[in-house]
């Protein structure tokens, strides 16, 4: 999308993501979606009168991940407190990192070659999760509210980038690519559906090269469609605002997902003094070389750098290979992909393989062995399989595992050997003679005729390739 | 009474049991008790279950610890499984922490016998207990004077004979001021020496348990069960727990000792007289004397009241009715924390809030809290420059004696001013003890302080040991 007469948006992500723990940011707790409410607390996280919180270690490694993946400056830094009042904040005061942040200054290149720069990421705690009953469904005015701890102390790395975007796509591309970035390091399974990550945008909008305009903060989007589609609205809000000669208020946004559109939460003027100060009850954290070192040398390939890998292996692309190549990417299922490969299977059918077939069974996934992908995607090539059995076999081998050739054999796919297509497409010839001697005369287009036939009878277990190759013998 | 290292001794042999000790305390307590209101809670049965349970492991061969069969009183601001804890305050009505702190952790470990929780200021806030929100403790010496304060009652039971050890906390002067208004030893030890989980937190980076006795030597007891590092706090010292019994007896001898005119300046004439006595003592002890003038340390009680209810505004957010203690009801959740603040804190607390509060305040952070922590480095520099001249400070503990009820309330600074000697060195983090030394007016005991660098404590209980001894104590 462009906004209308020369003008440009300027829009800067904020990025939280809880971290893939075992455990809470300064207690043992367990760090679980899903249990039962009140279930993963302890006096820390409960914020307990005389309780101390004691920083993870496992937070802080994989924040320097994070850190290192996006090209950062890892620092001594510090942990403030940002005081106010909430029931779900159980201490009402949240224990974040301030004015010294682990990671700083670093960037992240988007497929596209774009580049945006990181201000941040720095460490914090999640809050609780409050559910109001009665009235409206918020805290003003519910008749009761009921607040569920089991998230509070969760730690989470909040990413902050520089205001670089420039189009409601990048916006999406830059959170897709982060996204890939923090699966791959680890540090989060990237579960937008369920809170693991959640976008707010700082959106302005400008002449070019003019000026940075006043901007508005649109919280909590919680998935790449809403980000994009807020954005979007935000932008066209602010050019028309200012075209009928309005000014932009700064703001706090929120993005009503059903309305497609944002609409005002509060305005600066009334926004909290949190009182931020250095919190007493922690030391300053400074990871020593070697530690970094070491977190630095386990650091797996990241996306971009496996994407080229993997783009490598297909001889000049189209962009549907090219968008397969991504779905393999951001689930991570280049170990299949690449197996096959080795093993003398078309690049491009392999990856269209694992992008289409494998994306629905990743719950499942240990159940497929890199050797069963492998099998039948060499089946499919040697045409002992058509695609459809193929994916027939694919979808079973996720469901139970087990052997390709026993599952082809126990679905009866063995009837299409080349003997008994061999016998089909006889007696197709012979019951269709003007077809078999339009196609004998050079009538390429005949052979989908053919093909079509043979699909019936077979109910599409046949490969097309086959069905061709066995007219051409008869030609 | 008998100290606690007497008593000990005897219940690890077996010729004393935990019971009689424990009876014995409990007799006490109850006796005064009523007059005196220095315990806000008091579990007999529980006591006496406990020292059963001493009993019998020594009756099985078992080694006990060095607090075997000692009773000990605990302020009401520490937690401890099942107990009541109040912090003094409306507040906490009802509230029973489900966890231990680990100073009461260490101490069942070392046999002692937790009998019951001693009053305190409201949160530790205030030098006299008369700002519990369960009335004021009486100074057992002369029950129209306080026990000084916050840890008033902790004190108030050691000096009253009801039990011979009690742990209080120090944030301004909370251990050594009572102590030294009560006639007892007092140390606030070095920052991070003895953990602070389940502490319930006045100011955190100033808080600090610390130990009371009658005897140097019985702190000195007390302090070796206390400190150690504990993975729970984060401020906890990594360092392993010094020895500090073995060394009581060091003395003083090649030691060079600073009196600091600003410890003891503006101080009633009869307490001044007592620090210069202190300071003839231990020249003839063999220390050097050196007299030394810090001007930084007047700044400490201004820097000490912008910082210490900055950080109590943030720790005492956590009291808004929602999980624990007080809730008083109101139409929204808002309207519910306002109206169970304003119910459950007392006004001495308010205050302070409100002081923090502003301090921290976007536009005032810079000029007030901001320019306490500068004052504080101020105070830590000084400190360190005065500690590479001598070994040990020495000076007043308190302005003047224990004073009567009702004299200072009407006045905060009136009230604040009595921790003027104390406070600089919860800023700086270093230890310091408060060791009765000679009377004042109506022959109340006066404190004198001791003040060295961090991880000195075992030097300042030598020190203290030999005024003990020349103010005719042991």
């Amino acid at each position: 999308m462009n906004l209308p007469n020369g003008w440009e948006m300027v829009v800067g992500l904020e990025v939280h993501t809880e971290l893939l723990t075992r455990s809470k940011l300064f207690c043992g707790c367990a760090n679980h979606f899903g249990a039962e409410p009140n279930t993963n607390v302890c006096p820390v996280c409960l914020g307990l009168p005389g309780s101390l919180p004691v920083l993870n270690e496992d937070a802080v490694e994989l924040a320097m991940r994070i850190g290192m993946a996006l090209h950062c400056t890892i620092a001594p830094s510090t942990f403030h407190r940002k005081n106010y009042f909430y029931p779900d904040q159980s201490k009402d005061y949240q224990i974040t990192q301030y004015d010294l942040p682990i990671n700083s200054a670093g960037y992240l290149d988007l497929p596209d070659g774009s580049r945006v720069s990181i201000e941040r990421a720095h460490m914090e705690e999640d809050t609780g999760k409050s559910t109001h009953l009665g009235g409206s469904g918020r805290l003003a005015g519910a008749d009761r509210s009921l607040v569920d701890y089991n998230r509070c102390g969760v730690p989470l790395v909040e990413i902050v980038s520089g205001p670089d975007i420039r189009s409601s796509a990048q916006a999406r591309d830059y959170a897709s690519e982060l996204r890939g970035i923090l699966i791959a390091t680890g540090a989060s399974d990237g579960r937008l559906e369920e809170g693991s990550m959640r976008f707010d945008a700082n959106v302005s909008v400008r002449k070019a090269n003019d000026p940075l305009g006043t901007r508005c903060e649109i919280k909590n989007l919680n998935s790449l469609r809403s980000l994009q589609r807020a954005i979007e609205f935000e932008a066209l809000r602010q050019v028309e605002l200012l075209e009928d000669g309005g000014t932009v208020r700064q703001e706090t946004r929120h993005w009503d997902e059903g309305l497609g559109e944002t609409s005002t939460l509060r305005v600066k003027e009334d926004a909290d003094d949190y009182r931020y100060f250095r919190d007493p009850d922690l030391v300053e954290l400074s990871p020593d070389q070697a530690w970094q070192d070491r977190v630095r040398a386990a650091l797996p390939p990241m996306p971009a750098e496996r994407r080229a890998k993997l783009t490598a292996r297909l001889v000049n692309p189209v962009p549907a290979q090219l968008d397969a190549v991504e779905v393999v990417i951001d689930l991570g299922l280049e170990p299949y992909v690449n197996a096959a490969i080795d093993a003398g299977a078309d690049p491009a059918l392999a990856i269209a393989r694992a992008a289409n077939e494998l994306a629905g069974g990743l719950d499942d996934i240990a159940k497929l062995t890199s050797a069963a992908f492998t099998t039948t995607v060499l089946l499919e090539q040697a045409g002992e399989l058509s695609s459809t059995q193929a994916k027939t076999v694919l979808s079973e081998l996720l469901a139970n595992g087990g052997d390709p050739k026993a599952i082809a054999a126990a679905k009866g796919f063995e009837q299409l050997s080349s003997d008994s297509l061999g016998a089909t497409v006889a007696s197709l010839i012979e019951a269709n003679p003007d077809e078999w001697s339009r196609y004998r005369d050079g009538d390429e287009k005949l052979a989908q005729f053919f093909i079509g036939q043979v699909m019936k009878l077979t109910k599409g277990q046949a490969n097309g390739k086959a069905v061709i190759a066995e007219l051409q013998t008869r030609r | 009474m008998r100290s606690a290292l007497a008593i000990a001794a005897d219940v690890r042999e077996g010729v004393l049991s935990a019971a009689t000790t424990t009876a014995t305390a409990l007799g006490a307590i109850h006796a005064r008790n009523e007059e005196l209101n220095v315990f806000l809670h008091v579990d007999d049965e529980a006591a006496l279950a406990l020292a059963a349970s001493i009993d019998d492991r020594i009756a099985r061969g078992e080694v006990l610890g060095p607090l075997a069969g000692v009773p000990i009183a605990i302020k009401d601001n520490l937690c401890q499984t099942g107990v009541p804890t109040t912090c003094s305050s409306k507040i906490l009505d009802g509230w029973r922490p489900p966890y231990n702190a680990t100073v009461i952790d260490r101490l069942l470990a070392a046999g002692a016998v937790p009998v019951g929780k001693t009053n305190l200021d409201e949160f530790a806030m205030g030098s006299s207990t008369e700002n519990s929100a369960f009335g004021p403790t009486r100074n057992p010496l002369d029950p129209t004077r306080v026990p000084g304060g916050s840890s008033g009652g902790s004190a108030a039971a050691v000096a009253a004979d009801m039990t011979p050890l009690s742990i209080g906390s120090d944030t301004g002067g909370s251990i050594r001021q009572p102590a030294a208004l009560c006639g007892i030893v007092g140390m606030k030890p070095t920052y991070g020496l003895v953990s602070r989980y389940g502490l319930i937190a006045f100011a955190s980076s100033l808080d600090q348990i610390g130990p009371f006795a009658k005897t140097v030597a019985d702190a000195a007891l007390l302090l070796e069960v206390l400190a150690g590092h504990d993975p729970m706090d984060s401020t906890s010292l990594r360092e392993p727990s010094p020895s500090l019994l073995s060394h009581v007896d060091d003395g003083v001898a090649g030691k060079r000792i600073g009196i600091v005119k600003e410890l003891y300046e503006g101080a009633d004439e009869s307490v001044i007289e007592a620090v210069m006595g202190a300071v003839a003592v231990l020249r003839e002890a063999g220390a050097t004397i050196v007299e030394l003038s810090i001007p930084e340390l007047r700044l400490g009680l201004s820097a000490y009241y912008l910082i210490a209810p900055a950080e109590a505004s943030s720790n005492l957010a956590r009291f808004d009715g929602v999980r624990f203690g007080l809730r008083v009801d109101a139409p929204d959740v808002t309207a519910m924390m306002e109206a169970t603040r304003t119910a459950g804190f007392g006004a001495e607390v308010k205050r302070r809030i409100m002081l923090g509060t502003y301090a921290l305040s976007a536009g005032y952070f810079d000029a007030y809290y901001g320019q306490a922590l500068k004052v504080r480095t101020l105070t830590i520099d000084a400190f360190a420059r005065a500690y590479r001249e001598v070994d040990v400070l020495i000076g007043a503990t308190t302005p003047g004696v224990a004073f009567e009820f009702g004299t200072k309330t009407k006045d905060p600074m009136a009230m604040y001013l009595n921790d003027v000697f104390t406070i600089p060195t919860n800023l700086a983090g270093d230890p310091a003890v408060s060791v009765p030394f000679g009377t004042g007016e109506a022959g109340l005991p006066i404190g004198v302080q001791l003040l060295g660098p961090g991880r000195s404590e075992a030097q300042l209980f030598a020190a203290a040991r030999v005024l003990e001894i020349a103010d005719g104590r042991s």
